[in-house]
């Protein structure tokens, strides 16, 4: 059985439909991702799952139990490193892993758990004397104290500077190496693509679309994307689209060609140029990255 | 397969964690302890002994100290859980606390079984220094009485500090809130001044429907050296049990481990 079995999960709060028939599974000893924009439903989703929150309707499954009655036998088997949760300030590292690990039947040793999140050298400070990114390690580092077979990660890595990013990173890496069933949300695509077996992509609360990340590019594998700057007299332009094989749109006097056929439209495009005498500014031929697959995904900028 | 660590254990292990995070925070160990001996040492400068008959001298202290023992063990419990356990929800440490296998009640526990803790330190600190700079008495005889008095009004608080968690709808209207309940009460309730002696009407009644008054009372009738007979008050104490009972059912009905949606935690966390 899948460590983690979703059927057809609503969550409504009021009349806001946060989470709407979503399915899934998480096989064990696997790391995936739920991947979507603010609001999407992932962090709803996932706090279903740890049973902080309670469901509308459908089934959950999580290592066999029902997270809203598992309890504590439940709880002790998981590890949660939540959005936004504080730490004790008046703690040290050591106390505060020592107090949580106590709560557990069993825990992975105090000097492991400093080791993978990099804190040996912090252990006896407290808590209020360290920074954003070393308190994101805290919070990693109790989750793991109870030696968690699925360990849930909400938004590990929101607010991190580059090379913090990196450091989590390869301790989720490392986790994996180990065998933690691990599920993360985020909503940055390049971190899935780095920590991810397999992501699941949602939106308003919907699975919009599923696989290993190589599997989401092959989508639209064959796409060409053609960008170029709005030309001066952006009104005449539309009159070329009707010639394209591909899809023309235009955002941000930005106007982006999608096509399977790149060498006839490119042609079409530079021909209509030349003729009219516009510059096609900072033009670009590229293959699509996942963000650009995750965007057409999601219908549009993320920001929105 | 390892076993399950026993409830005891578990819930020692909360009372020692709350305990030290107390002894580490210097505004709440200055409010519960400090504030109230300021009062007792302030007091004790102010009033000399009060003759009760001619040659028979009283130490004033003998009516104001288990009084202030009575307040400092009422800010243990109602103001520092209440405040304690309303920031503790803000950042988030109760909904920590939430996703890990401790059970529930065993986290309340010790935050109840901590605030009981000190209460009985600041009211043990309190009678010594009264007994010791101020020479007041206390007929042995009236230990259980007092104890158990003692044990029933910081049950009743420790649950009225659950309920003002429950209803604070934020760590920084946590503080105002217990100030803003206790102190006015506390002027009518036989801590800082005595209105045994016709009180205004007014007074008397905020003094008569809170259970600060009835505590102050009920534990001062164990030091009272006039009286003569059972020193147990059972009307005040069904008084005080009565809001232990509300306290309770607010805090059933109303407490939430999650922080209030939007709350100072969302802007601290973003950096």
């Amino acid at each position: 059985m899948p460590t983690v079995v979703v059927e057809n999960l609503v969550k409504d709060y009021g009349t806001l439909r946060a989470v709407d028939g979503l399915s899934f599974t998480v096989e064990q000893g696997e790391v995936v991702a739920l991947l979507g924009p603010n609001g999407a439903g992932k962090s709803t989703a996932v706090e279903i799952l740890e049973g902080h929150r309670t469901r509308t309707s459908g089934q959950v499954t999580v290592m066999g139990a029902d997270p809203a009655t598992g309890g504590a036998a439940f709880r002790d088997r998981i590890g949660i490193v939540l959005q936004e949760c504080g730490i004790e300030r008046e703690l040290t590292i050591t106390e505060a892993l020592n107090h949580y690990g106590a709560c557990y039947t069993r825990t992975r040793p105090l000097d492991e758990v400093l080791e993978l999140t990099g804190l040996t050298d912090l252990a006896d400070r407290r808590t209020h004397q360290l920074s954003g990114g070393q308190k994101r390690r805290i919070d990693l580092a109790l989750g793991l104290i109870g030696d968690p077979e699925l360990l849930f990660l909400d938004e590990p890595t929101t607010g991190f500077d580059p090379s913090a990013r990196r450091q989590a990173w390869d301790m989720v890496r490392g986790l994996r190496t180990l065998g933690t069933t691990i599920l993360l949300t985020s909503h940055y695509m390049d971190e899935v693509e780095a920590l991810a077996d397999r992501v699941l992509v949602i939106n308003q609360g919907k699975l919009v679309a599923q696989g290993t990340p190589d599997e989401l590019r092959a989508g639209i594998a064959d796409t060409t994307l053609v960008r170029f700057d709005q030309p001066a007299n952006g009104g005449t332009v539309q009159e070329l689209f009707g010639d394209l094989t591909g899809t023309a749109t235009a955002a941000n006097n930005r106007i982006e060609i999608r096509t399977t056929n790149p060498t006839g439209d490119l042609h079409r495009l530079t021909d209509w140029a030349l003729k009219h005498d516009q510059e096609l500014g900072h033009l670009e031929v590229t293959r699509p990255t996942l963000e650009d697959v995750y965007l057409d995904l999601i219908g549009g900028d993320e920001n929105e | 397969m390892n076993k399950r660590p026993s409830s005891l254990k578990l819930l020692a292990n909360q009372i020692g964690y709350q305990n030290r995070r107390f002894r580490r925070n210097v505004m709440a160990a200055f409010f519960t302890l400090a504030f109230p001996l300021m009062f007792l040492l302030l007091f004790g400068a102010l009033f000399e002994g009060v003759d009760i008959a001619p040659g028979v001298e009283v130490a004033a202290a003998q009516f104001y100290a288990p009084g202030l023992a009575v307040f400092a063990a009422v800010s243990a419990t109602y103001t520092n859980i209440g405040i304690s356990t309303a920031i503790s929800r803000d950042e988030g440490i109760l909904k920590r606390t939430r996703g890990t296998p401790l059970p529930p009640w065993i986290y309340v526990g010790g935050v109840v079984g901590s605030g009981i803790v000190l209460a009985a330190f600041g009211a043990a600190l309190m009678l010594t220094v009264g007994v010791l700079a101020y020479g007041i008495e206390f007929d042995w005889a009236n230990l259980v009485p007092a104890v158990l008095t003692f044990v029933l009004g910081v049950a009743s608080f420790s649950l009225l500090g659950l309920a003002l968690a429950s209803v604070a709808n934020s760590g920084q209207s946590a503080p105002a809130l217990a100030q803003a309940t206790l102190l006015p009460v506390a002027f009518a309730s036989n801590i800082f001044i005595s209105v045994r002696n016709n009180p205004p009407a007014w007074l008397e009644l905020l003094g008569d429907i809170f259970p600060l008054k009835a505590f102050a009372d009920a534990f001062f009738a164990c030091f009272d050296p006039f009286r003569e007979g059972s020193v147990y008050e059972p009307w005040l104490l069904a008084r005080i049990a009565a809001w232990g009972v509300l306290g309770a059912l607010v805090f059933w009905r109303k407490f939430t481990w999650e922080p209030a949606v939007g709350g100072p935690t969302r802007s601290r966390r973003r950096r």
